[in-house]
């Protein structure tokens, strides 16, 4: 009984700490995730666009390319914590020892992490659209940029959003990283606390059930939004060709068999 | 007017690699002419057509059209390309769009009208093709007959001059194939410039002005159904008749 006691004290005690931490934990995920999305787009949209003819841009094209190459390549391939130290410390060794305010840091250290990752999620969501939707833009005029925007672009989301869930939940967890530099987040506070309380374990694993129920309820609410986006699964072929009163059963809708 | 040229082919080669698929391609078009391209696969029918509206960018020769070289670098390929509309194979209906939406977005995006009028002509051209009643289906909910005509009526409503078919029956079931020839009798009827590469031997016979027979990358014989259909000179051309007709 003892064990639940703590428990108790600890959320009754430090409700306020563990409160805090969730909505910075939430604050800099979700704005990682979405501004890390929007990095991703940009690079894995410039990364598909064909060459230039003209010399000069196309030149200027490949070496942005090649940026964008290594960016992934580093952002990926190194811890988050590390990057988190380099960045921090960076900023604050060429700005005469002024470090930035400590969320913010976070947020961009979080979001450039994520554009990495996502820039490839976006490059491969771009590629395994069939060549022929872009063929058929072509041809009836449209603009590589027009062809993006209004075809390509729209089934990409759709079709990355599973993996852009993912990556939002693993930056749920993630952020607890950004505890190296001592960003408030929900295991900073943890950490808090487990020094006033002196209950290691009860501690944690509070904290370990709300990281699981962020994540937990962050994963069914986006399924849902899935869910959403992909429309019904079942669908009838409208007046097939063998069904002489095929015409009749037209919907002027096409969405109320929804599963 | 009917004897005009509207497309003008001159020379064209095209390579993948190494590897020649046109080897030469001489073809005028006049406004108004229906012409079938026939020939088995891999003798450049398809790359020709894709050539013509510039999805391949030919290797050498020139493709004039109202009596200017579209190879040339100042020329704008959207505007060109709305007047040579295309029709493909697999319809390439844009997916996230309903079927008024397909219909409307080049007109809206590309020609700039307003939306009320781009619906307007969007409406008229799917009538045409017995489709306006699916306005607002997906097209992941139409039959592959229904897709394609669908497309021809989005080529439609960028009013085009010409429009290049590329084998638009082939990855339809049979008992699709009528509806859609059907459309396209419509509107070789109605006087479209038309430029079809086709499997369909009995439309080519009836429909076309003339028949092109392509073999290995070169128009191998060329001459109005009639004389293709009937009394082919070319060996190649009897052979591959031969084939197809029984």
């Amino acid at each position: 009984m003892g064990f639940f006691n703590d428990v108790f004290e600890i959320i009754s005690k430090y409700y306020y700490f563990l409160l805090q931490g969730v909505g910075y934990t939430m604050l800099i995920a979700l704005t990682g995730t979405v501004a890390g999305l929007a990095i991703g787009l940009l690079s894995g949209i410039i990364r598909t666009a064909p060459l230039s003819r003209n010399g000069f841009l196309r030149a200027l094209h490949k070496i942005i390319n090649a940026l964008i190459s290594a960016y992934i390549e580093i952002f990926r391939g190194t811890p988050m914590m590390v990057q988190a130290m380099v960045i921090y410390w960076g900023f604050a060794l060429f700005n005469g020892g002024k470090t930035l305010p400590l969320i913010p840091s976070g947020i961009i250290i979080v979001s450039i992490n994520t554009g990495a990752y996502m820039a490839e999620i976006v490059r491969g969501g771009i590629m395994s659209i069939d060549k022929g939707q872009t063929e058929g833009a072509l041809s009836i005029g449209m603009t590589h940029r027009q062809t993006m925007f209004s075809v390509i672009i729209p089934q990409v989301m759709r079709n990355i959003l599973p993996s852009v869930s993912n990556e939002f939940v693993i930056n749920i967890k993630d952020t607890s990283v950004l505890n190296v530099i001592g960003v408030t987040e929900l295991y900073h506070f943890a950490d808090i606390i487990k020094r006033n309380s002196a209950k290691t374990f009860q501690t944690y694993f509070v904290v370990c059930i709300i990281y699981f129920i962020l994540t937990f309820s962050v994963t069914r609410l986006l399924r849902l939004a899935e869910k959403k986006l992909m429309g019904k699964e079942n669908y009838v072929i409208c007046g097939s060709q063998s069904d002489s009163k095929a015409e009749i059963h037209v919907k002027e809708e096409a969405d109320h068999h929804d599963d | 007017m009917m004897t005009e040229s509207i497309i003008e082919i001159r020379d064209l080669c095209k390579s993948f690699g190494d590897h020649d698929v046109l080897k030469g391609i001489d073809l005028s078009v006049r406004r108004g002419e229906v012409v079938c391209i026939i020939g088995s696969s891999g003798s450049g029918k398809s790359t020709m057509l894709r050539c013509i509206n510039l999805l391949e960018t030919p290797t050498s020769g020139d493709i004039i059209f109202e009596g200017n070289s579209i190879l040339e670098k100042n020329v704008k390929l959207g505007n060109y390309r709305t007047k040579v509309g295309m029709v493909f194979q697999q319809f390439n209906l844009f997916d996230n769009m309903t079927v008024l939406k397909n219909c409307t977005v080049g007109q809206i995006k590309v020609l700039g009208k307003k939306r009320a009028e781009a619906e307007k002509t969007a409406l008229e051209f799917l009538e045409k093709v017995g489709m306006a009643q699916y306005r607002n289906a997906m097209p992941r909910q139409l039959s592959g007959g229904q897709k394609q005509r669908v497309a021809i009526a989005r080529t439609l409503s960028m009013s085009p001059d010409v429009i290049l078919f590329d084998e638009p029956t082939s990855a339809l079931d049979p008992e699709m194939v009528g509806e859609v020839l059907e459309v396209m009798k419509k509107l070789a009827d109605a006087g479209f410039t038309m430029i079809v590469v086709t499997h369909e031997m009995q439309f080519a016979r009836e429909v076309s002005d003339r028949v092109i027979f392509m073999d290995q990358g070169v128009i191998a014989e060329e001459g109005s159904p009639e004389e293709i259909f009937t009394s082919p000179k070319n060996p190649r051309t009897c052979e591959f008749l031969a084939r197809v007709l029984n």
